[in-house]
């Protein structure tokens, strides 16, 4: 059951870089979904169409269509808004909002209009669990968001994520800031959730693409080379290029 | 030998910026102490509490302390809303296109036009046309069209200072654009913004030229009791009493020129207060 279905996604920007040209995905649920390749392939492009973050960039020119769910997300009239709660996205550097660790989790919930406290104070509880931080932040919910260590901070991020009760999780290269051991936690995280999430994973190494892929698609220069289960396609790719990049002679 | 050369320049470069730092500094601090030698022997109750006596020689000041009190609060009142406004609008919602960039150029424009062209352009279009009359109405709107580009200027900075991050991440949890601005970016914009709305109003509290022709009186030794009537105010009565009365006593200038400057002054220090407390507290 595919969860996302992309076909012939074509994405250019004002300045006349062509970021995406006919992308044709199936994402299912449930599964560790990794999109890798070298720098400027339109890794964040793909990922910010499925949460239409990208309609605040400069885009002038779409075609194709993403479907969630079996809906088209670009349709006229679709609730954007609906839409981002239930895409959730973690992003690079971790952005803490300039608030307390709870207000940066209940935010999300807080501007779609739910202020009942018990249900608040519960969505804090559940997301930081989920996000392996309760333990070292329960006591201190009121500090800033900003006191919290680098690796903190990002699990603070993808627990506000969580927070929103999302279907599906953007991550944007989520460790690339973070030292081995905090990276390794996030990746234990996501093992844990894609029992749950379907999890889309723009990871910031071949490593981490290998180590964490369920499914995986090597983009290039804004073209979909190809996609395979991880396991195939980091052993046996079928296309040189993929073989070229993984093993190191680009990149 | 070389380096005891290079040792020498870099000494004396640092000599000659330590003293230009200095010199600067020299005249504020000169005006100041000048100004509180000569003015405080007129500070005394009555100065401050009461009104003008014998052709303005001696008794009180009250009338142009209230009167430069009221026009200051009428610019809040009309620039302060406005200019945040116009700057929310220019630093998140204009379009990077020519009708922007105009309107940029004659903000910045405006803010380098003449005070007294601002009090002729209130004369004509506040007094007369629209007959409010020489009233405090008539003075506040004329000053806060003059405050309202440095207004406009200093919060649209304070606004693009907020991390564009913010904003996206905001956006990306499901927020609107007008709930990001609202709880996200004026938050943390606001302290840039007050000190500009501070400095804005210290400007307009001080000026002589666009209160000349449009509220200040001369004389007129009572309280305003709408904002129809014409009032006193402190840099116009400074002016008065400098130039247009002859036998004025010294101490009453310099004591009226004091009580201006503390009134601008502590101004400056409720502004620097919340910039450094802000500072303090900002995250990023």
């Amino acid at each position: 059951m595919n969860k996302i279905t992309i076909e012939n996604l074509s994405l250019k920007y004002s300045d006349g870089t062509e970021s995406l040209q006919g992308i044709t995905l199936n994402i299912p649920a449930r599964q560790i979904f990794v999109v890798f390749g070298p720098a400027g392939g339109g890794k964040s492009s793909l990922l910010r169409t499925l949460n239409r973050l990208n309609d605040l960039a400069d885009v002038v020119h779409r075609a194709g269509t993403i479907r969630i769910d079996g809906i088209d997300i670009y349709q006229p009239g679709y609730d954007v808004i609906q839409l981002r709660r239930k895409v959730g996205m973690v992003f690079a550097r971790p952005v803490v909002l300039p608030l307390s660790i709870r207000e940066n989790l209940t935010y999300g919930l807080e501007v779609a209009g739910i202020k009942d406290p018990a249900r608040l104070e519960e969505a804090v509880e559940t997301s930081l669990t989920k996000a392996a931080l309760w333990d070292e932040v329960k006591d201190r919910l009121g500090d800033p968001g900003a006191t919290l260590s680098g690796g903190q901070q990002q699990r603070l991020c993808l627990a506000r994520v969580l927070a929103l009760e999302p279907e599906v999780i953007l991550l944007d290269e989520p460790t690339s800031g973070l030292d081995p051991i905090s990276t390794g936690k996030v990746e234990e995280s996501l093992q844990e959730l894609k029992k749950e999430y379907t999890i889309i994973l723009v990871p910031h190494s071949v490593q981490q693409a290998a180590r964490t892929a369920d499914l995986a698609a090597f983009l290039l220069q804004g073209e979909l080379i190809e996609t395979a289960r991880g396991e195939t396609l980091f052993s046996n790719p079928e296309e040189q290029r993929t073989q070229d990049y993984i093993q190191g002679r680009f990149g | 030998m070389k380096a005891d050369i290079r040792q020498f320049k870099q000494r004396l470069g640092f000599s000659l910026l330590t003293a230009m730092a200095i010199l600067t500094v020299i005249p504020i601090v000169a005006v100041v102490i000048y100004i509180l030698v000569l003015g405080i022997p007129a500070i005394n109750l009555e100065f401050i509490t009461g009104f003008p006596r014998e052709g303005m020689r001696a008794g009180g000041i009250l009338p142009a302390i209230v009167g430069t009190f009221y026009l200051t609060l009428g610019t809040t009142v009309f620039a302060v809303p406005l200019g945040i406004s116009a700057a929310i609008y220019l630093s998140e919602y204009a379009p990077n296109n020519r009708a922007t960039q105009l309107i940029r150029i004659a903000i910045i424009n405006l803010a380098g036009i003449p005070s007294v062209v601002y009090g002729l352009f209130g004369l004509g279009l506040f007094v007369l046309f629209l007959n409010f009359g020489t009233s405090i109405l008539a003075g506040s709107l004329t000053l806060s069209i003059m405050t309202l580009p440095v207004i406009i200027s200093t919060a649209e900075e304070a606004l693009r200072a907020v991390p564009q991050a913010f904003r996206t991440v905001s956006i990306s949890v499901g927020a609107t654009k007008w709930q990001t601005i609202r709880k996200i970016v004026l938050p943390q914009a606001l302290p840039g913004i007050l000190t500009g709305v501070i400095l804005g109003l210290e400007r307009a509290a001080g000026e002589t030229a666009p209160i000349l022709f449009t509220v200040a009186a001369f004389f007129l030794p009572r309280l305003p009791n709408s904002p129809l009537d014409a009032t006193m105010a402190l840099p116009y009565h400074l002016y008065v009493i400098s130039t247009q009365v002859p036998g004025m006593p010294i101490k009453i200038q310099y004591g009226t020129a004091l009580v201006l400057l503390i009134f601008v002054l502590s101004m400056n220090l409720v502004a620097a207060t919340i910039r450094s407390r802000a500072r303090a507290r900002r995250q990023w």
